[in-house]
């Protein structure tokens, strides 16, 4: 193992239990994080995500398979993994009416061994960092879903860890208090050195956040690469035609292929996704070419690569089929 | 641990002290148990009831039942826990899972020695003649009872996740072993069936012992085999709310 892997998981696997039989939610994974990386779990629901993060925080015990996790055993050392890694569960529901920022805040950083007098001088440390400074006497009850993640943050943040893990940090959050969150989780390893693994479903945040993006689907891990790697395999923008009939869109097909570049094409019972690099600059040429074939499309819409996009292209199948299915 | 123990059970009590409505009910109840059931009583004659001595053995079937209700419903606090993921986020950390059981258990002891120790006093005007080292070794045996309680009610809590589940099975549990241990009216008013069925149930002994030492017997076999009952039981669940605490994280 490579001297600054903080995680090295081989085959890690988990079945559950359930009433129509045993389900597997992680089926086979290895990963490797490096101190200093982001890292962002990216797929749909029930890809498997929260599965390996709860693995790989100790929530969980793997099914089978081996991981080291800052250097020690997952399984066999896992009192001493929690103390060097911090983890941010999904955000949970409302919080009992008694509970104080401050407060909570000392008894998670009591509960991972540090004294009283640490603890507090680190919640007057970190609470203005994450822009929780005066906030140590509210009822969490009272914070705003921003201020709300920004605390679990600290919750994970108390005792310093090296490694952090989050899960979902900024679902349920208004754009604003997501673009400030992501300000934060950055700063994490930018300033403070932490090496961060993250799961998301969503696309932007990966992208906007991670060094290198690992898509699960179905339990396994389908792609491991740097955002812009990823971007240039899913690439460029969606031109979706919507066509009247088959025969409209097998004469639309070819028609597209000629007027303009394409990266992609992929025909469904509606009509065309088309890929191109920039959606703007091809619906032009595209319009003109079916306009002088007599063709005319019943809807047209261009959009930036979304999930559905990665993982047509990375699966062959849209996330609504899976929803179907 | 005993850092760890101590930081949980401060929460635990925080949490609970700034809830109003529960100090307000939970310090009520005990006394409308003595005020609005208690004066039946004296005009209930045979085993060992009429007269004032009936408080002597009212009072405490009264304890037993608070202790057994109180700490039977400390499940649902933890319900909630799981939620909020505040259950979550103590596992991820190095403190002993025994622990984290054991510090809410002992909230939920100190609460119930509070609402015991109330409940005594106010019998008191009543009419509540009782040795009163015997008082004090019912209240030590009933605080005790309610620690082991409330880690089995944690489990189930854990188990079941839903107070959908959780309510019915407390009170599925708990009526039975409460009536089948006398705690209103004393066995020996029960026909032979009942009182042979309340032997199995290890609440019996505890109510039989509470009330000998209520009378100052400190020499009666009830207070040996009561305590006996007591220690065991109370070992058995806490043992067996820390292994599903610990099995439900790993």
């Amino acid at each position: 193992m490579a001297a600054d892997d903080l995680i090295q998981a081989r085959s890690l696997t988990r079945t559950f239990k359930t009433k129509t039989g045993p389900l597997d939610a992680v089926r086979g994974i290895d990963l490797d994080v490096r101190a200093g990386e982001i890292v962002g779990l990216l797929g749909p629901n029930g890809a498997g995500k929260t599965t390996t993060l709860r693995m790989l925080t100790t929530l969980l015990l793997p099914s089978s398979g081996t991981a080291t996790v800052a250097g020690l055993d997952l399984v066999r050392q896992a009192r001493e993994v929690r103390r060097r890694i911090g983890y941010v569960a999904q955000v949970g529901a409302a919080p009992s009416a008694g509970l104080r920022v401050g407060e909570e805040l000392v008894t998670q950083a009591r509960l991972q061994g540090m004294s009283a007098a640490d603890a507090r001088a680190r919640v007057a440390e970190l609470a203005p960092r994450l822009d929780l400074a005066g906030l140590e006497c509210r009822a969490l009850l009272e914070l705003s879903g921003g201020q709300r993640r920004r605390f679990d943050v600290a919750i994970g943040l108390m005792h310093r860890p090296r490694l952090v893990f989050l899960d979902e940090p900024t679902a349920g959050l208004d754009p604003q208090s997501r673009a400030n969150l992501w300000t934060h989780i950055r700063s994490l390893r930018d300033d403070a050195g932490v090496t961060v693994v993250l799961t998301t479903h969503y696309l932007d945040e990966a992208d906007a956040l991670a060094d290198r993006i690992l898509v699960m689907d179905g339990g396994l891990i389908v792609a491991n690469d740097t955002p812009a790697a990823l971007k240039s395999r899913v690439a460029g923008d969606v031109v979706r035609l919507g066509l009247p009939d088959l025969q409209a869109r097998d004469r639309a097909e070819a028609v597209v292929k000629e007027a303009h570049p394409i990266r992609d094409l992929v025909a469904t019972d509606t009509g065309l996704h088309v890929t191109v690099d920039d959606g703007t600059v091809a619906v032009a040429p595209i319009l003109r070419g079916l306009d002088a074939a007599g063709l005319s499309p019943t809807s047209i819409s261009v959009e930036r690569p979304t999930l559905d996009d990665v993982f047509l292209t990375l699966t062959g199948r849209t996330l609504r089929d899976e929803a179907a299915a | 641990m005993r850092t760890e123990i101590w930081v949980v059970f401060q929460r635990q009590m925080r949490v609970l002290l700034r809830n109003p409505v529960w100090v307000f009910f939970g310090l009520t109840q005990p006394i409308i148990y003595l005020v609005l059931f208690g004066p039946l009583l004296k005009n209930v004659t045979g085993g060992g009831l009429g007269g004032d001595d009936a408080w002597r053995v009212f009072v405490p079937g009264l304890l037993l039942q608070l202790t057994i209700f109180g700490a039977g419903f400390a499940g649902f606090g933890i319900i909630q826990e799981l939620r909020e993921g505040v259950i979550e986020r103590q596992r991820v950390t190095p403190a002993s899972r025994a622990s984290l059981i054991l510090g809410r258990t002992l909230s939920n002891m100190v609460v119930t020695a509070v609402q015991a120790l109330l409940l005594v006093v106010v019998a008191l005007p009543f009419g509540l003649r009782a040795s009163w080292s015997g008082v004090a070794s019912t209240l030590v045996l009933v605080c005790l009872l309610g620690l082991g309680i409330s880690a089995a009610s944690y489990a189930m809590g854990l188990i079941l996740k839903d107070e959908d589940a959780f309510a019915p099975f407390v009170q599925g549990v708990s009526l039975p072993l409460l009536l089948l241990s006398g705690v209103l009216l004393p066995m020996s008013l029960a026909p032979a069936w009942l009182r042979h069925t309340s032997q199995a149930n290890p609440l019996s002994y505890v109510v039989d012992a509470s009330r000998a030492l209520f009378r100052g017997d400190f020499g009666d076999q009830h207070v040996w085999v009561g305590t006996l009952v007591t220690v065991a039981l109370t070992a058995l669940l806490a043992l067996w709310g820390t292994r599903v605490f610990q099995r439900q994280s790993a």
